[in-house]
């Protein structure tokens, strides 16, 4: 028995090899990789010994640490947690971190560069590390206002002030309590989590700038200023049949409703807009042809590429077009065209900003932790996708949209607001959106309103909805 | 490997077998010094101060294993010197861990009072008192042959036990392999697999000469005949149906293992080995179709992260405590290994990968490695058959378990439920190893024991069926 005895004993000692360069792979080969996985919790734990930074919306922290009793010295608590819980995202022990939490983390964990000295000084007096804080550009009470005018539906807000990027609002729904995913009981963690996972529509999921959507009619904003960069004007007159065979096809593109915008078959492309006729525009995108129309969608931002504010942000684009029958569906905002809400806030405020696209940014600045300021944004132009006398003829077109067009629901009393709607058509009900910006003459405010599978109309869910967040924040500005 | 009758000392005439007792106490302090070292550590880590408990436990230990020794000194005086302290820094080291993780549930909620490492310590207690009772009373290996059905038939209601109780009394995270009465957890498997193991080597030192016979030989390999199946089959259904009745994996992929190399080693016909690991792929492949829990398992291995959320959570929580250990690791305390769920008994393998790095584990897996090649060397030396079978069946049983659930925990293979042996929290693990190896330094110390001087060179003794000739 003797030679069988020896070949296990070998056998054993093979797999036992299998087992130790096994343990090899992981524990050197992809060491990093594992310990870098943001679901990896572990370094993160070594940081919860440290006094993390605070997230600061207009003088108050949304995002704190404070001290515990426990094995970890801080807990992450988030005061006013399901209204800003998009923005600040969370935490977790278990499940990494999330949105600012993640995305200016460097600055909150005190691991910045620009924290380096006062980490050295740190170091000499014997004192721990702490973080820095980042300061918002939220105006707390048009995100208030948002969230609670989005009660009830799914959708996002995005508020942006026209001339510099910054970010106002940024709102969406449904929402969470990140407090409850950053505590610092695991399996409550856990549970919490399988809970949010449940929910039909994940409130994880900050939809102003996590997901991209069909604009519908918003679109046609990009597409009168492709017309208008050509020589057009709000009283060219161009065909508004009430119904359009698509080229090529035997597909008929109808109107909202199946109603015809003029009975002449033609109208000026402000009327177009203000009615928001499908042919009109489908006819237009076509006679522009389809560079002019990408160009300018690009020129907006719909490149393509995500961004970063530094949240990160999904990609918008018009998507891949073949021929003119898809040209036709993709310039009143449907087939492949898709963007996020902050993109359509975008569009409304380069139109606003006399045609100058400004960089959207949500860090106002980064603070040190003896409230020294290390860094303060400076507004960047993206570029200008129209010029001043087209975003001035955009904005008289926009604003009959709001005082006899489609988006009648966004009067504001003593202001004038101008805006495009949108009502997307997709897999569920109809997506509703908004647009637009106030006063028309001098915008302070750029607003996009998404409720995602509304149901109704872009001016029936969406305008009411940007109406309560213009005059919130006008009257804060004392205007 | 020369390790065999022509280099034994005992065949130099004159020269007395060096007992090694002095060794094996040597070694045993080593033990019970890392064990010190790793609980204060642990406690200096975690809570910043030395308790007096420490030294109730420094002294509880060494007791422990000194009364292990000297029972050994006294009761198998030529038993092989690197068993026992393998086991007691296996054992120390896991006391530690376990002793850490309950801090840290401690401190996850001050309000936690369930310790783990005192219960684990009372397990140990008890596993060294079922060591010293099997020494004390088993005196020669050789008896337990004669209870080889008696125990086959024990085995076999131990490991159907959980199957019929109801799910309330024998369920815990899905596998039916426990009994749960009165707050104690008992899992009988531990003790299945010995009893089997002792049976196997009864019945097939009985068999072997039949089951050896070759009816034909294909593409050079000797073919056993047909109607010699059957043992090898049923052996086969007895896993299936642990896996069926109890959503074992583990115990069916364990018993079944032992089996087919036994009987290899037994018949010396390596058709058995093919033999068997068609029957297990056929099976394994059978499971993979109609059991949901066996799917899951092997879609969890095959890739843990994209299961995160459900049955790949533990072996990616696992696989991020050893990468981010690397090298060295965190150092005891210093890391996270609460964050794998049931840190303390199947994935302890992690947490010690964890805070004692990439060394640390390897350290262990060779520990492991040492008592297992003693075993398997006993059992090349000691010269009745029924000893050298068994001795290699409870080795190769140890061997083949560590790999199971080390290579579970670390990715290597399907996650299985078995413990690790020794290191694990689980009082039935714990103790049925111990008796695990109590027999086997019976049987090293019978292997060891010079021949009787009065023999002559040539004894013409009848127990023919051993390989070991005298020169």
């Amino acid at each position: 028995m003797n030679a069988p005895l020896r070949r296990v004993a070998i056998s054993v000692l093979v797999l036992f090899t299998l087992l130790i360069v096994n343990v090899n792979v992981i524990q050197v080969v992809r060491s990093d990789e594992l310990r870098e996985d943001t679901r990896n919790t572990r370094v993160l734990a070594e940081e919860y010994d440290r006094e993390r930074g605070s997230i600061v919306v207009e003088g108050s922290e949304v995002a704190l640490s404070v001290p515990t009793d426990g094995r970890l010295t801080y807990l992450r608590q988030y005061p006013e947690g399901p209204v800003y819980a998009g923005v600040t995202g969370y935490y977790s022990l278990v499940y990494g971190n999330e949105q600012t939490e993640r995305a200016a983390d460097e600055v909150l964990s005190g691991n910045d560069p620009r924290l380096l000295v006062r980490r050295l000084a740190d170091l000499f007096t014997g004192r721990d590390p702490s973080g820095g804080d980042v300061v918002l550009t939220l105006d707390a009470e048009v995100q208030q206002t948002a969230m609670a005018a989005l009660e009830g539906v799914t959708g996002a807000v995005v508020a942006l002030d026209p001339s510099t990027g910054a970010v106002l609002g940024l709102a969406s729904t449904p929402t969470y309590d990140p407090g409850l995913l950053s505590s610092h009981d695991p399996q409550a963690i856990r549970d919490y989590w399988a809970e949010l996972n449940e929910a039909e529509r994940d409130p994880r999921l900050n939809r102003a700038i996590g997901d991209n959507y069909p604009p519908g009619s918003v679109f046609k904003v990009v597409v009168s200023a492709a017309a208008l960069a050509e020589g057009y004007t709000p009283d060219s007159v161009i065909p508004a049949p009430q119904t359009l065979t698509l080229p090529g096809t035997s597909t008929e593109l109808e109107n909202f409703g199946g109603s015809a915008c003029s009975s002449s078959g033609e109208q000026s492309l402000i009327d177009a807009l203000t009615i928001s006729c499908n042919t009109a525009f489908a006819q237009l995108g076509i006679d522009l042809g389809e560079d002019r129309v990408r160009e300018m969608a690009e020129a907006f931002g719909m490149d393509g590429d995500g961004r970063e504010i530094p949240l990160a942000v999904a990609p918008s684009s018009i998507g891949d077009i073949e021929g003119d029958a898809q040209l036709g569906v993709s310039s009143i905002g449907q087939q492949d065209v898709r963007m996020t809400p902050l993109q359509a806030a975008m569009i409304a405020s380069a139109v606003a900003n006399d045609g100058t696209l400004m960089e959207p940014y949500l860090v106002d600045q980064v603070r040190a932790p003896d409230l020294s300021v290390i860094d303060q944004t400076d507004p960047e132009e993206l570029g200008e996708p129209v010029t001043p006398e087209v975003a001035d003829q955009l904005t008289e077109m926009m604003v009959s949209v709001v005082t006899e067009g489609s988006g009648r629901r966004a009067q504001v009393p003593g202001v004038q607001v101008a805006g495009k709607t949108g009502t997307a058509e997709n897999a569920g009900p109809d997506h509703n959106w908004f647009i637009g910006f106030a006063p028309a003459d001098d915008p302070q405010i750029a607003v996009a309103v998404f409720v995602a599978n509304g149901g109704g109309t872009g001016g029936d869910t969406s305008a009411p909805i940007a109406r309560q967040v213009i005059s919130t924040y006008l009257e804060g500005q004392g205007g | 490997m020369t390790v065999g009758p022509t280099t034994d000392p005992r065949a130099a005439a004159g020269v007395t077998t060096p007992k090694r007792r002095g060794t094996e106490l040597a070694l045993l302090g080593f033990a019970v010094l890392i064990t010190l070292t790793a609980q204060a550590i642990v406690d200096l880590t975690l809570t910043g101060s030395l308790t007096t408990e420490l030294a109730t436990f420094g002294v509880w230990i060494s007791a422990l294993w000194l009364v292990a020794h000297l029972v050994v000194r006294r009761f198998a005086p030529y038993a092989d010197p690197l068993l026992l302290p393998c086991v007691a820094l296996l054992v120390g080291l896991g006391l530690a861990v376990i002793h850490r993780l309950d801090l840290a549930d401690r401190q996850i909620d001050a309000t936690a009072t369930r310790e783990d490492a005192p219960v684990q310590l009372v397990w140990a207690t008890l596993g060294v008192a079922l060591f010293v009772a099997v020494l004390v009373l088993l005196r020669d290996h050789r008896l337990l042959s004669r209870f080889a059905y008696t125990l086959a038939l024990v085995g076999l209601v131990l490991l159907a036990i959980p199957a019929v109780l109801p799910a309330s009394l024998s369920e815990v995270n899905g596998a039916k392999i426990w009994i749960r009465v009165a707050g104690f957890s008992i899992q009988p498997g531990e003790f299945a697999k010995i009893c089997l193991v002792v049976f196997f080597a009864a019945y097939l030192v009985d068999k072997r000469d039949v089951l050896a016979l070759a009816s034909r030989r294909v593409m050079g390999l000797e073919l056993p005949r047909g109607r010699d199946l059957g043992p090898v089959l049923v052996a086969w259904m007895l896993s299936i149906l642990v896996l069926v009745f109890e959503r074992d994996l583990g115990s069916s992929l364990l018993l079944f293992g032992i089996f087919v190399v036994m009987l290899y080693i037994a018949t010396e016909r390596a058709s058995w080995l093919l033999i068997g690991l068609a029957l297990f792929a056929g099976g394994a492949f059978i499971a993979y179709q109609v059991f949901g829990h066996v799917q899951q398992r092997v879609d969890a291995w095959l890739d843990p992260f994209a299961y995160y959320d459900g049955s790949g959570f533990q072996v990616a929580q696992s696989l991020f405590g050893l990468g981010t250990g690397g090298l060295f690791g965190a150092g005891l305390g210093g890391g996270r290994p609460d964050q794998v769920p049931i840190a303390k008994s199947d994935f302890i393998a992690s947490a010690v990968g964890e805070e004692l790095g990439l060394f640390g584990l390897v350290a262990v897996i060779i520990v492991y490695l040492v008592l297992v090649e003693r075993g398997l060397r006993t059992s090349l030396i000691v010269r009745d058959a029924f000893g050298k079978l068994l001795a290699a069946g409870l080795a190769f049983a140890v061997a083949w378990q560590v790999f199971v659930v080390l290579g579970g925990v670390t990715g290597l293979l399907p996650l299985t439920g078995l413990t690790t042996p020794f290191l694990a929290y689980g009082g039935s693990s714990l103790v049925a190893n111990f008796v695990l190896v109590a027999v086997l330094v019976r049987i090293s110390d019978a292997a060891r024991r010079p021949a009787p001087a009065a023999a002559p060179p040539k004894p013409a003794l009848g127990d023919a069926p051993t390989e070991v000739v005298q020169p």
